[in-house]
């Protein structure tokens, strides 16, 4: 345990499933000082930080193993090929794809989702055609479905949510028609953390044989996911936030829809053979993987799926889920604090406004105490309007965040309090 | 740096109880500004005649850095020549972007100085600057102005935020 102001034994007497010390310890990053102060990340949404044998595995991969892929017969170019794609497989294990060629190395969720709005959308959509989309959406999957709205001449459809940030079901139902296309939808809300009840909402658009694009970026690193499960046609998520490194991320595609779709980018390997005349193009995944990848990055996520395996997505699950029980408790009895999005079902964001404080000055006063939170519209302003506020401060929680660091916010949000009295 | 050097008494005064805080039915000059990123949105009105700024008022939603910053702004320029009110503008985007050291260098600006701690939180620029955006804009009768684009006080394309 690296930091002695760490303390063993949690207010409540609850404890996580797993070594919360030691795997405190494998992220450097968590010891860092801020302003004179522990640092208390509490912006994992954003972005999360990645854990030692992450790091370990991207130098061993730049300084042993490094080469381009899919290329030569060399020593360096099989050994970095065989890491890339051993990577694809931890990926497809870890959603439970049936198939590796499902899963396609993007560059994070909006390259995913841009990519489906392409290979999909502009491919096999026309005039007149609807997308189901709904209230809580990221921006990324809102913007590239009405570019292809302003390009086809499609039609975007909302659900509508209720005052604790919970989709209206039997609204989206009512949504479909002769028209529908698609549904995309995002698994677990950034801004307000809502679980949406995905499974349930793919058996109602499959009834209508419509397929679900799920937007999994909040979802992927905090709790188990199932594709074929969920029998969700497109997953989309992102490696930095699932303790990885940047630049990475992953499109899960049903293989009978990749097959479909044409592809995203022209380039190298994602062809079989090339003349003036015409092209062939590679089978999938290699025909949405244009160019030379981030294939450090693709090791890394590899290696952040193995370490969350190690610890175990229901374990983490149910920390984070103490964890928000325990922050919302807290943050709730602080007068004229108001916390936004209250689904039953939510997932490690807390979101919430002060009472005459803009939220820009509480994470600037926030900082001061060394605690990390985002400010702003969270890229889903939809989100803040249907709330009529212009920006919320979010808390949101990891695995390696403990009782004592939501105690800091609490503290740091009472003396916010205290300065804007 | 201690926001305990920004957040001072003076900035959460103003913020509390904003000056000329308001909307000018007489306007001759009106303007908007809007921060994109981060949602200060304000409308200042001004009664100008014959170069002189008889009246001004503000009025919107933003954060306590924004606010004061446009109260004190209306406070200092009400009763001032349109030209002296422009220097103003200069030398607080400049004070603002560290580009004046106010402790060295002679200006004009007297009380707004405690704004100088802002150029060390370059997140927080331009809520302090947006109000002298937009008192400038009024002057040039443009109607609405951003922090973004060409009117970025971080100037540099290279220092431009990602959303």
């Amino acid at each position: 345990m690296s930091s002695p102001a760490l303390a063993l034994q949690e207010p409540s007497g609850l404890t996580p499933g797993f070594d919360l010390p030691r795997v405190r310890s494998d992220f450097p990053i968590l010891r860092l000082k801020v302003n004179g102060k522990p640092l208390a990340y509490l912006d994992n949404a954003a972005s999360s930080q990645m854990p030692q044998p992450v790091l370990d595995r991207l130098i061993r991969y730049q300084t042993q193993e490094h080469s381009n892929i899919h290329r030569a017969v060399h020593y360096l170019s099989e050994t970095a090929t065989a890491a890339y794609e051993g990577a694809r497989r931890k990926i497809q294990k870890f959603i439970n794809a049936r198939d590796e060629r499902e899963v396609i190395y993007t560059r994070g969720t909006t390259d995913a989702v841009n990519l489906v709005m392409h290979g999909f959308g502009r491919a096999l959509l026309q005039r007149g055609d609807e997308i189901i989309l709904s209230q809580l959406e990221h921006h990324s999957n809102i913007v590239p479905w009405q570019m292809l709205r302003d390009e086809k001449g499609c039609k975007l459809r909302v659900i509508p949510c209720n005052d604790a940030g919970e989709l209206l079901l039997d609204e989206y139902e009512a949504l479909f028609n002769q028209h529908t296309r698609l549904v995309a939808l995002t698994h677990v809300s950034n801004a307000l953390g809502t679980v949406n009840p995905v499974k349930q909402m793919i058996a109602c658009a499959h009834a209508q044989g419509v397929p679900v694009l799920v937007d999994g970026a909040q979802a992927v690193p905090h709790l188990p996911v199932d594709v074929q499960d969920l029998d969700c046609d497109f997953y989309c998520f992102s490696g930095h936030k699932m303790f990885g490194p940047t630049g990475i991320g992953v499109l899960f595609g049903k293989a009978q829809w990749l097959e479909k779709m044409q592809p995203y980018q022209g380039g190298g390997d994602m062809i079989l053979s090339v003349t003036f005349e015409r092209t062939v193009y590679n089978t999938i995944p290699h025909k949405f993987e244009a160019g030379t990848p981030p294939i450090a990055a693709a090791i890394g996520l590899g290696a952040a799926v193995d370490y969350l395996t190690e610890i175990g997505m229901r374990e983490i699950a149910a920390w984070e889920h103490e964890l928000l029980t325990y922050a919302s408790g807290q943050v709730q009895a602080l007068p004229g604090v108001r916390i936004v999005g209250t689904a039953i079902d939510k997932a490690s964001v807390l979101s919430f406004t002060v009472a005459g404080v803009h939220p820009h000055d509480v994470g600037t006063l926030l900082n001061e105490d060394g605690v990390a939170v985002r400010t702003g519209h969270h890229c889903a302003q939809p989100v803040m309007q249907r709330f009529g506020i212009p920006a919320t401060a979010r808390a949101s929680f990891a695995f390696y965040n403990t009782f004592q660091e939501i105690d800091q916010l609490v503290a740091g949000i009472r003396r916010v309090q205290k300065i804007f009295a | 740096m201690d926001s305990k050097q920004l957040y001072q008494e003076i900035i959460l005064d103003h913020n509390k109880k904003p000056r000329n805080w308001g909307n000018l039915a007489d306007a001759t000059h009106r303007a908007e500004g809007v921060n994109p990123l981060c949602g200060d949105h304000i409308w200042i009105t001004l009664k100008v005649q014959d170069g002189l700024i008889e009246k001004v008022a503000f009025e919107g939603e933003s954060c306590a850095i924004c606010k004061a910053s446009a109260s004190m702004m209306t406070a200092n320029v009400k009763g001032k020549w349109v030209e002296q009110a422009e220097q103003l503008v200069q030398e607080f985007r400049e004070m603002a972007t560290g580009r004046l050291d106010v402790a060295a260098q002679p200006n004009h600006l007297g009380r707004l100085v405690v704004f100088a701690g802002v150029k060390d939180l370059p997140s927080r620029v331009k809520c302090a600057i947006l109000p002298w955006h937009t008192l400038h804009a009024a002057f040039h009768n443009r109607r609405t102005t951003s922090t973004e684009g060409d009117a970025d006080p971080m100037g540099l394309p290279a220092a431009k935020e990602s959303a």
